[in-house]
């Protein structure tokens, strides 16, 4: 038997014949079978918020006319020469240095192909000698990732086919628009050491938050300032070796990434169940059809016929250049996580508030003594919306303490909170406004009484143990107090009469 | 390398890089590119363990430009102008046989 063939469980041919000729409904069911393990690793491009291009003093910018940020040196004119960017490399290093790597004398190279969104016909990357290498990021999960390198490189062009039905390999010609072209890419390769599509969601969203963190890049998905493509390949749980991986590219969101790396590993998983194996190449995701399919053979790396480029001068970061990057680094996700931890919250809440980068209104309401994860509930689930994080501490503060101290019941807590981002205005104010006073507990139980000598008959079921009684009485003190009171003192108030009534 | 350059080799490298080559011309060039790679092979016999590794002939590191915007006026319809074919302020081209990398 041979190693790879793991699990005897046939495959239907039906089914290896969709993956094999890449046609057909995927099956519904793409978990992996007991006894697999997924390998990942991936390869993310993340366009640096700069003001010019890598190479060029031509604008940076997403969006924009056609063709109206160009520059002779990123239309690769005749007789032009490339200059570096020295911001580009300080976010390159910033990235790194988040990234935990070390940052080396680096040298560009030429990486050589033919496409027309490409106008010099090699574009400017690195290749043995890269900038950031060997480095690692901690997930929330506590599970940390390896990162090979992190690179610089310039963008490519845009190319959109003009043809009958839009597919590539139509007749028809293509349109080029060189804004993109040339603008700072660094591409973050990590080793294979993520497990799962949830993982690699994960992995990027803390990527996302680290460049976003550092000040390197917007971060932003939709506008293609981050890229991913997938390494793919899957073995028999608990092993080492690395299988034949499949590079899927074409991926355009956290949902799509995990989508994809469920599909291609299943994938992988039913043709070695059926002794037969994956090739080697690249594969793009087809959103619509929740599949990959084959593109062109993947190219060998010396295809490319890398050399370092004559035009530009090596890298060599000082110690002391590297070393001020460092000092002015702002606490990174990780450290931010573990800050909220420390105070109080709980993990889970943390790595969400910091995911949305509001957890220093968490911290501000620790550092006034306040109950954080009373303020932790709030952000997660009272703060999704526009405007939360220009959201005033000090008033977000108050309201945590006057929700604490009884003053508002969690309804009117969030009310006010949702009025607090819409207008600005402080929650002592907005209380006063909607009459949300605090009702002495006194009030409240001489009202209480009230009600129960108006009714006498439910008040002895409710003693006997009718317990659904409770809501009439609840319901009848929020009618009086027009929902003032706050429902859980109200339930000890009626507990408390009821264990006093009770024989 | 020590295996002798073959004339597939070449012209693989010619296809890559997009040139047509004809059979004389094949010939030609294994011969001087066989001369170049065994010039390299000379300098690989020699023992340079001491010498740190060569990236570029000046001896400059770290030339960088600042961040400045260069706004070209009209730019586009310069560069269009001298494009053999546009169509809506883009450049027009055959149609991409490959894949987008």
């Amino acid at each position: 038997m041979n190693d790879w063939q793991h699990n005897d469980t046939p495959v239907s041919s039906t089914m290896l014949d969709a993956w094999r000729v890449d046609s057909g409904v995927p099956p519904e069911d793409l978990d992996l079978p007991d006894g697999w393990e997924m390998v990942i690793g991936l390869e993310v491009h993340v366009e640096l918020a700069t003001r010019t291009k890598m190479f060029s003093p031509a604008r940076n910018h997403f969006g924009g006319e056609p063709n109206t940020m160009v520059h002779p040196v990123c239309l690769g004119l005749p007789g032009t020469l490339p200059v570096v960017n020295g911001r580009a490399v300080e976010l390159s290093i910033r990235v790194g240095l988040a990234l935990n790597c070390t940052v080396q004398r680096c040298v560009f190279a030429r990486k050589n192909y033919f496409y027309p969104d490409m106008p010099k016909d090699y574009q400017i990357s690195q290749y043995d000698r890269p900038l950031n290498i060997n480095g690692w990021i901690e997930l929330p999960s506590g599970h940390r990732i390896g990162i090979e390198r992190a690179h610089m490189e310039e963008d490519t062009g845009k190319s959109t086919h003009v043809g009958e039905s839009g597919r590539i390999h139509d007749a028809g010609y293509s349109l080029v628009d060189y804004n993109r072209a040339g603008v700072p890419l660094l591409e973050i390769v990590s080793h294979p050491d993520i497990r799962g599509p949830e993982e690699a969601k994960a992995y990027v969203a803390e990527l996302q938050a680290i460049v976003v963190a550092v000040g390197a890049s917007d971060g932003k998905f939709e506008e293609g300032s981050m890229r991913v493509d997938a390494n793919v390949s899957v073995r028999p749980a608990g092993s080492d070796e690395l299988r034949t991986r499949c590079e899927i590219k074409n991926v355009n969101s956290l949902r799509s990434l995990g989508r994809a790396i469920q599909y291609e590993a299943r994938r992988h998983v039913d043709l070695y169940r059926a002794g037969d194996r994956p090739v080697q190449e690249t594969r793009h995701w087809d959103e619509e059809g929740g599949r990959t399919r084959a593109g062109r053979s993947k190219e060998q790396a010396e295809d490319y016929r890398y050399f370092a480029d004559p035009d530009l001068v090596p890298v060599d970061p000082s110690p002391t250049w590297v070393e001020e990057i460092r000092a002015a680094l702002p606490p990174l996700p990780r450290a931010r996580r573990q800050a909220l931890i420390d105070a109080g919250g709980d993990p889970a809440s943390c790595a969400i508030a910091v995911e949305r980068d509001l957890d220093g209104l968490a911290l501000a309401v620790s550092a006034a003594g306040g109950d954080v994860p009373r303020s932790l509930v709030h952000i997660v689930n009272n703060l999704v919306v526009d405007g939360a994080a220009d959201l005033d501490p000090t008033g977000f503060v108050e309201l945590v303490r006057m929700e604490a101290g009884g003053e508002l019941t969690s309804t009117q807590a969030k009310q006010i909170l949702g009025e607090m981002v819409s207008s600005g205005r402080g929650p002592a104010e907005l209380a006063v406004e909607h009459g949300f006073e605090a009702m002495d507990s006194g009030d409240l139980e001489s009202m209480l009484d009230a009600i129960i000598a108006d009714h006498p008959d439910e008040w002895q079921r409710f003693v006997d143990g009718e317990a659904k009684l409770q809501g009439v009485f609840t319901g009848q003190i929020m009618k009086a107090t027009q929902g003032k009171a706050d429902g859980k003192v109200v339930a000890q108030l009626l507990a408390q009469k009821k264990a006093i009534a009770t024989p | 390398m020590s295996e002798p350059l073959t004339r597939q080799e070449v012209a693989k490298v010619a296809e890559l890089a997009m040139l047509e080559l004809s059979e004389d011309e094949l010939i030609t060039f294994t011969g001087q590119l066989a001369a170049v790679l065994e010039h390299a092979q000379d300098i690989d016999d020699l023992d340079v363990g001491d010498v740190p590794p060569t990236n570029h002939p000046y001896p400059l590191t770290n030339v960088f430009r600042d961040d400045v915007i260069e706004e070209l006026d009209d730019i586009r319809t310069e560069v269009l102008a001298a494009a053999p074919e546009s169509e809506d302020g883009q450049f027009r081209v055959p149609p991409a046989l490959g894949e987008e990398d």
